[in-house]
């Protein structure tokens, strides 16, 4: 049975010199099969790189076609990047007065929803938190709103009360340092000059003429000053004053309900343990929050009871549809058109998978080429929109990550609803 | 008795019912085919176009299949290319059983079957040399260096030298089926399937490819099983088999 080690006639290593005519006799039932080749590109490389190639080297053959693939994606991809920016934007705004505040821990009350209708808790609460070794100051807070009357044409409008001593480190905004002296005096406030345009020119005429008188809640103050937080979801303008100077305002207002505490720990100190250690001590009438937890929970508030969470995210998935659609378009008149191509490889070897990776590295071709621009078209329309809008539009690293996944998974689904045209690439038909 | 021995259960039974001739079976031959039964359709509709052929193929032999539109040859080719599933009988080709054989078996078979289609069937969006590149591309080992300079190298034996980085529509039906060849033979196939290769080409052109692809599968000692309507090209045989109806009605040397 030496014969049986020779190589066959037809096997694919025989260059095929000299055919050994001699027909090798051997029994049927024990004929060695012949090996099976080794499977194409069992390596990584080729698996992912062949497929990929062939794909980028079909889409490229056709400039109009593959064009207007990246443009749908690109279309996808702003719309979903607006989408998201503006969510982002919004939610950012909701919370402007929580954010704008820099304190390192803050205490509220359960019932809290939302910083603009706070619910009272014992000023004693604030005091108590020192007792913590690692907290060095603790600042009572009181928040309320008010009625404003605009300095230029008279009209009314909500304004957003912040009552807490400035001299105290614990609690800081921007611009507060320059104001803390002035507004220790009776009857001053400091007015939030990022309030909407509606408040009237105040912070204009402050810095054209001074401190001047404004009308709140029915009490001549004067103006003293100007602070940075801008406008929220609850309060479209901001004015910061005194605990005695708030109290005068609100009357009925008593000094030992206050409606949020600020804390300071210790240099050095780790804010969540002391955060840990307060929730343990404190009685249950009061939350403890990081800086982070605070805008967070006030941020849930507007995601949870409006339905603007809702909207953006029902505004990126239609984005992200249309961006499927196009590109699914795209993928299977591009299978449609080559049906023969894809036949006759599959005639001459080229496996199911081998196509279908084909398919998706045209996908993944298109998810690529097209987010590219559009990341580019949305960072130049978030400068365009957010100088228009005063919204605080930014391309973050975050969302730039969250929306290509968006974009891949869109092309990945619309490459698998095309892959289902491959079966109708039959080899059988070709001849 | 190893060479009278059938090659499957299934088929033994069938030879004994369907098939008295002494089915002798050499392992060796690239194409065996026994009792080849196909059928289109389902039910009422069930329209038979093979009935219990037996064909073998030697070693290095060409053979043309001719015969009438809808006698089956079509059929027969795409069978003995695991381009379909079989139905009944038995078909060993370069020494793999095709009834009851599985996706995978089949596809690892065609890779070493060289097709040439009526229409050349080249990608368009390749050049020439890529087009011959892709056939060996399956075949693990190779580096793209390798494979696109063995594709010049096929290239040139089908004297295409000069086109090897043009793309298909700029070449002419003749080259391109030139091209079709070299891709065709590229993987050194143990065997060449061709359905009417010269159909959509002059006399001289179509003579020039079939006399091209005789030359360079004599020489790899690849059998060629081609079907044809042209009679132009009938003496590139070494065998001529005709059917009709689904059977094979003469086998003429």
């Amino acid at each position: 049975m030496n014969e049986t080690t020779r190589l066959l006639p037809w096997a694919p290593e025989r260059t095929g010199e000299a055919a050994p005519m001699t027909p090798v006799r051997m029994d049927a039932r024990a004929a060695p099969s012949v090996p099976p080749p080794k499977p194409a590109g069992t390596s990584l490389p080729s698996m992912l790189y062949l497929p990929v190639r062939l794909a980028w080297r079909q889409l490229r053959a056709e400039r109009a076609r593959l064009f207007s693939a990246m443009a749908g994606v690109m279309f996808a991809c702003v719309l979903v990047f607006m989408q998201l920016g503006f969510r982002a934007a919004l939610f950012e705004s909701a919370t402007a007065l929580l954010g704008g505040m820099r304190a390192d821990i803050f205490l509220m009350h359960p019932l809290t929803t939302a910083s603009f209708r706070p619910e009272g808790f014992p000023r004693s609460r604030a005091y108590q938190a020192l007792a913590d070794a690692d907290v060095v100051e603790a600042v009572p807070i009181y928040l309320a709103q008010t009625t404003w009357r605009n300095p230029a044409d008279g009209s009314r409008r909500t304004i957003q009360l912040v009552g807490f001593d400035s001299n105290a480190g614990a609690l800081r905004f921007d611009g507060i340092e320059a104001v803390s002296e002035a507004v220790k005096r009776p009857d001053t406030i400091a007015f939030d000059r990022r309030s909407r345009p509606e408040f009237g020119p105040a912070a204009a005429m402050f810095e054209a003429h001074g401190p001047f008188d404004v009308q709140l809640g029915g009490r001549m103050m004067e103006l003293a000053g100007l602070v940075s937080i801008g406008a929220s979801f609850g309060a479209d303008g901001n004015a910061v004053l005194s605990e005695t100077n708030f109290r005068r305002i609100m009357r009925g207002r008593s000094a030992s309900v206050i409606d949020l505490a600020a804390l300071k720990v210790r240099d050095g100190a780790d804010i969540a343990t002391v955060v840990a250690r307060l929730r343990a001590t404190l009685p249950p009438d009061v939350m403890v929050f990081s800086r982070p937890e605070l805008v967070a929970h006030e941020r849930a508030y507007w995601e949870n009871a409006t339905p603007i969470g809702f909207i953006f995210a029902f505004g990126s998935l239609m984005g992200l549809i249309v961006g499927m659609v196009i590109v699914y378009q795209i993928l299977f008149s591009d299978i449609a058109n080559h049906i023969r191509e894809y036949a006759t490889l599959k005639a001459i070897g080229y496996s199911n998978g081998f196509l279908s990776r084909v398919v998706m590295g045209a996908a993944l071709i298109l998810a690529i080429i097209g987010f590219i621009p559009g990341i580019i078209v949305s960072t130049w329309l978030y400068g365009v929109v957010g100088g228009a809008t005063f919204l605080p539009l930014r391309m973050e690293m975050e969302r730039g990550l969250t929306v290509f996944g968006l974009i891949f998974g869109m092309c990945v689904i619309a490459g698998l609803l095309a892959m289902r045209k491959l079966r109708d690439a039959d080899p059988a038909d070709m001849f | 008795m190893a060479e009278t021995a059938p090659v499957g259960t299934s088929t033994a039974a069938f030879a004994a019912v369907r098939a008295p001739v002494s089915v002798s079976l050499d392992a060796t031959a690239p194409v065996a085919l026994r009792g080849i039964t196909f059928s289109y359709g389902e039910g009422e509709l069930r329209r038979p176009v093979l009935r219990d052929v037996q064909l073998d193929v030697a070693p290095g032999e060409i053979v043309l299949l001719t015969g009438p539109s809808g006698s089956g040859k079509t059929t027969l080719l795409t069978l003995i290319g695991a381009l379909r599933a079989m139905q009944e009988g038995s078909a060993r080709v370069l020494g793999q059983e095709l009834a009851g054989a599985g996706e995978g078996a089949r596809v690892a078979l065609r890779r070493r079957i060289g097709f040439i289609f009526q229409n050349h069937n080249l990608l368009g969006f390749l050049t020439s040399r890529q087009n011959v590149a892709m056939a060996l591309e399956m075949q693990g080992g190779l580096s793209e260096a390798e494979r696109l300079a063995r594709a010049g190298e096929l290239l040139a034996s089908v004297g295409l030298s000069d086109h090897t980085e043009k793309l298909p529509a700029k070449l002419s039906g003749g080259q391109r089926q030139r091209v079709a060849v070299a891709r065709a033979l590229a993987a050194d196939p143990g065997l060449v399937l061709a359905d009417e290769p010269t159909a959509a080409l002059d006399k001289q052109s179509g003579s020039e490819v079939v006399h091209l692809l005789r030359d360079l599968a004599k020489k790899r000692g690849a059998p060629i099983l081609m079907v044809t309507h042209d009679p132009r090209i009938l003496d590139i045989a070494d065998r001529v088999v005709t059917m009709e109806d689904g059977r094979i009605v003469s086998a003429a040397a």
